[in-house]
């Protein structure tokens, strides 16, 4: 695969990862490709260390005193925990997307402007400029643009998550990490991430935690599932739900147990 | 069936009786009880404030019913400026010489330089010491410090006066100065070692109940921790920090023992912070000992007492309608 000149080559890769809250593992020895401009699903039970492999790879992990790791996690060849790499331009770089929609208590306006004002955009016709886009990107456009300074906290859940989506575009990150981002949405709003998804995935290499099997089938290219800190095994979406390697990769999609 | 039915059908059906357990019964008068009893605490409570308002205020009336107490402190000679000898200041506090002069004007002056100096002090000190403490301390020190910080809510005013007297008057006075050792920035530095406690205390508990996941979402979007606690965490914690600031007023301008010891109680006009200054309160508390009960003297520092009551009460009327404002634009409308 790697001798084809058109295959995705890795946007990002943790090599032999292990990350511990303290003393106590959180991941073990994860090996894992993110392929540019392709979605990666990072799927398993609760507790398996998926979340905590996609906050690794902003370094959000850094705020929870007493996180640790080893292993290296590379961005486009570089190590992000590099003294050179500073971590606010990291993050610039990889931005996220929660798994409770948070936008701040500010206007929606001010909400998707905040990343482009903090990195220092200060030319009002170009805020408003990527602030449109933005929300266009995340397709909420048409629905807020007649009340862009009214609170964003009036949002619906869904558009709030869209809105917090759109913000985290705004600053054009390369990497996108979503965090079950529809975990907390009803069947609509989901459908309409999981299209957003599709869409961004031609600009953006994205990383998606999922506890919605079906949500990895629909909106992924490349599955990874994690069971007890551990990579169990990862390839093409398809291969994984129709023709799993692993025995407990198999008893998971199918059900069996989660 | 609709409403109407229901309705008709319990009008032409007899009651039947409900029959309670001795077990609900028992449980339905205690609750009863102590529902009653706490009724009867919180009146209390309400009874008390509002029969201390009206003491002070029928105090106070006398000034203006009793002949000899409308010629001595006439409002006129409370407010505004006096017919004196050339030379002599027309605005003066001496309620007790041969002619009183009863003007509040020197008054109003101290209070309004002790306590702004006190605001000026303590407002920074309180808001960015809780604002480290919340955000920036490693979480060690913040468990240290917050304990140390609120025991120094505890010592009473009268010790921090006399460590203002004692210790800072001569270290003020040296450091800016100053021909007096007792001057209104001693006073007001005295206040504010009061104040910043309740600054802080309140400040703190506002900016820690700030979600984390707004510094999550601050920080992914590439802020800074200072960006994130200064564009996020503070504004999200404005009306917890405008209400700490508002608390601090209120025992700012009410507080007494600290301006009494430190201020040197002077009845001077001057806008300098050098000069000598006497404050509503300590005026009160300074004369009060001393005074003929039903004098225009005794009606008049209930008036002043009254007075102290109006501004705390305007002030916060001010304040809590400012935070709302505040507070809308910080959100854009909801919520």
């Amino acid at each position: 695969m790697s001798l084809n000149p058109n295959a995705p080559r890795p946007k990002m890769e943790a090599r032999e990862l292990t990350l511990r809250y303290g003393t106590k593992a959180a991941i073990q020895k994860v090996s894992l490709a993110i392929l540019d401009r392709r979605v990666t699903a990072l799927i398993g039970p609760s507790g398996c260390g998926k979340s905590t492999f996609l906050r690794a790879l902003n370094r959000m992990n850094d705020l929870i005193p007493g996180a640790n790791h080893t292993g290296t996690i590379l961005l486009d060849d570089m190590d992000i925990h590099d003294r050179s790499v500073d971590v606010v331009d990291l993050r610039r770089r990889v931005g996220m997307v929660f798994q409770k929609s948070n936008p701040f208590p500010k206007s929606i306006f001010e909400n998707v402007a905040y990343g482009l004002r903090v990195g220092g955009m200060k030319d009002k016709s170009a805020l408003e400029q990527r602030v449109e886009k933005s929300l266009r990107g995340s397709a909420l456009w048409d629905e807020v643009k007649d009340r862009l300074h009214e609170s964003a906290l009036g949002l619906s859940g869904g558009q709030q998550q869209r809105l917090c989506i759109a913000r985290a575009m705004a600053v054009e990150p390369q990497v996108l990490l979503m965090d079950e981002p529809a975990s907390a949405l009803d069947p609509i709003a989901t459908a309409k991430i999981e299209e957003l998804i599709h869409e961004l995935k031609a600009t953006y290499t994205i990383a998606i935690v999922t506890h919605n099997m079906q949500q990895a089938a629909r909106v992924s290219d490349r599955t990874a599932f994690f069971y007890m800190g551990e990579l169990v095994e990862c390839g093409a979406t398809e291969q994984i739900f129709t023709n799993p390697r692993e025995k407990r990769t198999e008893d998971y999609v199918t059900g069996k147990f989660g | 069936m609709d409403r109407q039915a229901i309705m008709e059908q319990g009008l032409t059906q007899p009651l039947v009786a409900p029959l309670l357990s001795p077990a609900a019964r028992r449980r339905q008068l205690r609750e009863k009880v102590i529902a009653g009893f706490i009724t009867l605490m919180a009146f209390t409570g309400i009874a008390a404030l509002i029969l201390i308002i009206i003491f002070v205020a029928k105090e106070a009336l006398a000034l203006f019913t009793e002949p000899e107490a409308r010629h001595e402190a006439s409002l006129s000679k409370m407010f505004l400026a006096q017919d004196v000898a050339p030379g002599r200041p027309p605005f003066r506090w001496q309620p007790v010489s041969k002619v009183p002069k009863v003007s509040m004007i020197p008054l109003f002056v101290g209070t309004l330089k002790t306590t702004a100096v006190s605001m000026l002090v303590a407002v920074p000190l309180g808001v960015f010491g809780a604002l480290f403490a919340a955000e920036f301390a490693p979480r060690r020190l913040r468990e240290l410090l917050k304990p140390v910080i609120e025991l120094l809510a505890g010592i009473p005013s009268v010790v921090l006066g006399f460590f203002a007297l004692m210790v800072m008057s001569t270290v003020v006075k040296e450091a800016l100065g100053f021909d007096r050792p007792l001057n209104a920035m001693l006073a007001g530095l005295g206040l504010a070692l009061a104040i910043v406690p309740v600054i802080f205390t309140v400040s703190e508990d506002a900016l820690t109940s700030v979600p984390r996941s707004y510094r999550e979402a601050s920080l992914a979007l590439g802020a800074t921790p200072w960006e994130t606690a200064w564009k996020v965490v503070l504004p999200a914690a404005a009306p917890g920090i405008l209400a700490a600031c508002v608390l601090g007023f209120g025992r700012a301008i009410g507080e007494t023992m600290i301006v009494l010891m430190a201020s040197g109680n002077a009845d001077v006009i001057s806008w300098s912070l050098g000069d000598s200054a006497r404050s509503l309160s300590a005026t009160i508390a300074a004369e009060m000992g001393e005074v003929v009960v039903g004098s225009p003297h005794y009606s008049l520092l209930f008036f002043i007492g009254v007075q102290l009551f109006i501004f705390t009460f305007v002030l916060n009327l001010i304040a809590s309608t400012w935070t709302r404002r505040v507070v809308r634009k910080l959100t854009g409308g909801a919520s």
